[in-house]
C-alpha cells in the first residue's frame, strides 16, 4: 500500500482526482435514488402549491429565519404525535424550495400549527408573543403588521418556481396579483375562483387591517400549515423487505 | 538552484492579511454569539427588525464558520503549504484576490442576513450573487494551492497539504451542488433552489454535514499536521496511520449526513446509512486525535514549557471528545432524545471552540512571531491565561447544554400516571433559563479569552524589533 500511495504523494493532480472520487461516492449512492420520486415520496392527497398570498408568507418565514427555533417535521414518536398530530409527510413538504424542517425547536413544531389558533391570537402574538405567553423568548415581529406585502410581482415568484417543477398553471400566474389581495379580503368576487385553484385556502382578512399586510401574509401560511393533507384517507403502505 | 540552508522568499504579506482577518472575525463572532445566546437568555434584547435571534443566529454561525474558520484556514495553508514545499505561493496577484474577494464574500453574506435577504438554507444562508462571487474566490483558492504543490522543490506532498487539498475541493463541490438556484430576477436578491421538499433536506444536510466534515474537520487536521509536528518538534507518529485515516476519513464523512434527518420523512434507507457510517466515522477519527497527541510522545514535557503546544493538544482532547459524541448521537434511539434539542447546539460548540478555535489560536500564537518578525510572544503568561479562561467557558457551555437539552428532550416525552403529556412545550422553555444563562456566561468566558489574545498579539507586533537572524531560525525557535 505505502508503496502505490507514494505516487500519489508525488503527482498534485492524481492525488486531487482520488479525492475527488472518494468523496463522490456517498453523495451519488445516498442522494441520486431520492430523485426516483415515486419511492421517495408517496402521494398524499389535498397536496397543492402555495396560493400567492401563502407564498407571500412563505418568503416572510424564510426571511425572518424563523427555522432557526422552529422545526416543521413531526417525526413518529408517541409524544410527539400526541403534541403536534399526525408526523409528518414526505409531500407535505414538496413543494417547500428549501424544505423547512428546521434542526431546533427552541419554539414548538409548527408544521400543523394550522387551524390551532385563531388570526388574533397570531396577530397577537407575532405583535408582542409576551402578551400571551409570558414566559416566552420569542422576538416581536410587530414590524410585519405596518408594512404592505410585497404582492405586486408575486407572479414572478411564481414563475421562476414553475421552472424548477412546481405545478402552477397559467391561470394561476394570470390571477396571481388579484387572487392575493382577494385571499386576504373578507368578502370577494373572486373567492370562488381562488378556491378552485386553491382548495383549502383561507381567505379573510387575517389582522383585520384595511391594507393588505405582511401579517396577513404569514398568518395565511402559518394557518394553512399541516392542514392540507387529507389525513383520513392516508393509509401508510405496509412495509417492505422486513416486518414491522 | 535552493539548498536546504537557504530559505526561499516566502510570500508571507498574504499570511499576515489572513491572520488580521481571522482575528478580526473571530471577534466579531464570539461577539455575536454571546449577544444571541443572552437573547435566549433575556428576550427584550431582541430589538427591532434587524437583530432578532433569526436574523443573527445565521450570522453568528457565518461569522464564525467562514469568518473566522475560513480566514484561519486561509492563513494557515498558505503559511504552511510555502514551508513543505519550500516555494513562494504561486501568484502574489491571484492569492491577494483569494483575501479581498473572500472578505467581501462575508460583508455580502452579512448584509444578507441582518437585512433579511437569506436562502433559509442552515449554513448556506447566502443568496445566489453571493454564491456566485463565493465560486469565483474559492476556485481562485484551489488554482493557487494547486499551483504551489506544482512548484514545490521537495519531492513529497506533504500530508498536512493532502487535508487542505481535500478540503478546498470538497467544499467547492459541495457549495456548488447545494447552492443550484434559479434567481426571481437578475436585479432581485431572492432565488428558489433547485431541489425542494425531500431532496433539497437530503442535499442541504450532505453540505451541512460535509461543512463539518471538510471545512471543520479536513481543513483543520491540515493545521494540526504542519502546526503540531512543528511546535513540538517531533516528527509526526506514524506515516502508515496518516495514509489510512485521511483515505477513510474522507471516504466515509460524505455518508454521514443524513443522521441530521433520523425519524423524518427522508425514505429509511438513507437514515440508516447515514446513522451507520456515522458511526464508522469514530474510528478515522480518533486515527486523526492519535497521530497528532502521540506525536509528543517522548516530548510530553514540552506541554509543561509551551502553552501554545498545550493549546494545541487540548484541542485534540476536544477533537476526539466531540468526535466520539457525534457517532453517538448519530444513533437513531440516541437522536430520538437529542434532535432538536440544545444537546446538538453544546456538541457543535465542543468541536467549534474545542476544536476548531482552539488549534487555530495554536497556530496564530506560533504563527504570528514569525509573521512579523519577532524573536517570540509578548507574554506566554497571557497564553496561558487565554487558554484556562477559554477551556472554562467551553466547560460551562457544553455542560449547561448537556444538562438543558438532555432535559427538554426528557421533559418532551414525559407522561404521568394517567397517559397525559406532563409539560406544556412552554414549560420546558422556563427550565431552561438557568442554563441559557450559564450558557451566555461561558461564552463570555470564550470572548474575554479571545480579547487577552488580541492584546497579546497587539503587544507581540509593536514590540521591539528584533530581525531573525539567522534564515531557517524560526524552525529552531519557534
Amino acid at each position: 500500500m505505502l508503496k502505490h500511495h507514494v505516487k500519489l504523494e508525488k503527482n498534485s493532480i492524481l492525488l486531487l482526482i482520488f479525492i475527488v472520487i472518494t468523496i463522490s461516492v456517498g453523495g451519488i449512492i445516498q442522494i441520486l435514488p431520492l430523485f426516483r420520486t415515486e419511492t421517495t415520496i408517496e402521494p398524499v392527497k389535498g397536496i397543492r402549491p402555495y396560493s400567492p398570498l401563502e407564498l407571500a408568507g412563505y418568503k416572510i418565514y424564510l426571511r425572518e429565519g424563523c427555522y432557526n427555533c422552529h422545526s416543521q417535521q413531526i417525526r413518529p414518536l408517541r409524544d410527539e404525535v400526541e403534541r403536534y398530530g399526525h408526523y409528518s409527510l414526505a409531500a407535505e413538504s414538496m413543494y417547500d424550495y428549501p424544505f423547512q424542517w428546521g434542526s431546533k425547536r427552541t419554539g414548538p413544531d409548527l408544521a400543523r400549527v394550522g387551524g390551532k389558533y385563531s388570526d388574533e391570537w397570531h396577530v397577537q402574538h407575532l405583535t408582542r408573543p409576551q402578551d400571551l405567553v409570558p414566559e416566552s423568548i420569542m422576538p416581536s415581529y410587530k414590524h410585519l403588521a405596518h408594512r404592505g406585502a410585497d404582492l405586486e410581482d408575486i407572479a414572478e415568484d411564481m414563475k421562476a418556481l414553475r421552472i424548477i417543477g412546481v405545478p402552477y398553471s397559467d391561470e394561476m400566474i394570470a390571477n396571481a396579483k388579484l387572487d392575493a389581495y382577494a385571499q386576504a379580503a373578507d368578502e370577494s368576487d373572486l373567492h370562488e375562483g381562488l378556491e378552485a385553484r386553491y382548495p383549502k385556502a383561507n381567505f379573510r382578512n387575517f389582522d383585520r387591517k384595511v391594507t393588505t399586510t405582511e401579517m396577513d401574509a404569514l398568518v395565511s401560511y402559518l394557518q394553512l400549515l399541516g392542514t392540507m393533507a387529507e389525513l383520513k384517507d392516508y393509509h401508510p403502505a405496509p412495509a417492505t423487505g422486513g416486518s414491522k | 538552484m535552493d539548498t536546504i540552508s537557504s530559505k526561499p522568499d516566502y510570500n508571507d504579506e498574504i499570511v499576515k492579511l489572513f491572520t488580521i482577518a481571522t482575528i478580526f472575525w473571530g471577534i466579531v463572532g464570539f461577539t455575536v454569539g454571546v449577544f444571541i445566546a443572552l437573547q435566549l437568555a433575556f428576550p427584550a434584547l431582541n430589538f427591532g427588525e434587524y437583530l432578532t435571534f433569526g436574523r443573527l443566529r445565521p450570522l453568528h454561525t457565518s461569522a464564525v464558520i467562514f469568518a473566522f474558520g475560513g480566514n484561519a484556514l486561509f492563513a494557515t495553508s498558505y503559511f504552511s503549504v510555502q514551508r513543505t514545499c519550500r516555494t513562494r505561493l504561486w501568484s502574489d496577484g491571484w492569492s491577494l484576490f483569494t483575501f479581498w474577494g473572500y472578505q467581501f464574500f462575508i460583508v455580502l453574506a452579512a448584509i444578507g442576513y441582518v437585512t433579511g435577504v437569506t436562502q433559509a438554507k442552515e449554513y448556506a444562508e447566502p443568496e445566489w450573487y453571493a454564491d456566485l462571487w463565493l465560486t469565483i474566490v474559492w476556485v481562485t483558492y484551489l488554482v493557487v494551492f494547486l499551483m504551489t504543490l506544482k512548484g514545490r522543490k521537495e519531492p513529497h506532498i506533504y500530508v498536512g497539504n493532502w487535508f487542505f487539498l481535500a478540503f478546498i475541493v470538497t467544499v467547492a463541490v459541495l457549495h456548488l451542488a447545494n447552492n443550484v438556484a434559479i434567481p426571481v430576477s437578475l436585479f432581485g436578491t431572492k432565488s428558489y433552489p433547485l431541489w425542494g421538499g425531500v431532496q433539497s433536506a437530503m442535499i442541504q444536510w450532505w453540505y451541512g454535514h460535509n461543512a463539518v466534515g471538510f471545512f471543520l474537520t479536513a481543513g483543520f487536521l491540515g493545521i494540526m499536521y504542519y502546526f503540531v509536528p512543528k511546535r513540538a518538534q517531533r516528527p509526526i507518529y506514524s506515516y502508515r496511520l496518516s495514509i489510512l485515516h485521511f483515505w477513510s476519513l474522507i471516504f466515509i464523512y460524505i455518508w454521514a449526513g443524513p443522521h441530521h434527518l433520523q425519524y423524518t420523512s427522508l425514505p429509511d434507507w438513507a437514515q440508516t446509512l447515514g446513522a451507520t457510517f456515522s458511526v464508522m466515522l469514530w474510528m478515522p477519527s480518533w486515527g486523526g486525535m492519535i497521530n497528532g497527541m502521540m506525536t509528543l510522545s517522548g516530548a510530553w514535557h514540552k506541554l509543561r514549557e509551551d502553552p501554545v503546544l498545550r493549546f494545541m493538544i487540548i484541542s485534540l482532547a476536544f477533537y476526539g471528545m466531540s468526535t466520539f459524541e457525534g457517532p453517538l448521537m448519530a444513533i437513531k434511539t440516541v437522536n430520538a432524545l437529542s434532535h432538536y434539542t440544545d444537546w446538538t447546539i453544546g456538541h457543535v460548540h465542543s468541536g467549534a471552540l474545542g476544536w476548531v478555535a482552539f488549534i487555530s489560536f495554536g497556530a496564530i500564537y506560533h504563527m504570528v512571531p514569525i509573521l512579523w518578525k519577532k524573536e517570540g510572544l509578548y507574554s506566554l503568561k497571557l497564553v496561558n491565561m487565554h487558554l484556562w479562561i477559554a477551556t472554562t467557558g467551553i466547560v460551562l457551555y457544553i455542560a449547561s447544554m448537556w444538562a438543558s437539552g438532555i432535559m427538554q428532550g426528557l421533559m418532551w416525552r414525559s407522561y404521568d400516571e394517567m397517559g397525559f403529556l406532563n409539560y406544556s412545550f412552554v414549560e420546558t422553555v422556563m427550565a431552561m433559563h438557568p442554563f441559557y444563562v450559564i450558557r451566555a456566561l461561558g461564552g463570555l468566558l470564550f470572548l474575554i479569552g479571545g480579547l487577552i489574545m488580541v492584546y497579546n498579539l497587539v503587544k507581540t507586533v509593536k514590540g521591539d524589533i528584533v530581525t531573525l537572524k539567522t534564515p531557517g531560525r524560526e524552525t529552531v525557535n519557534a
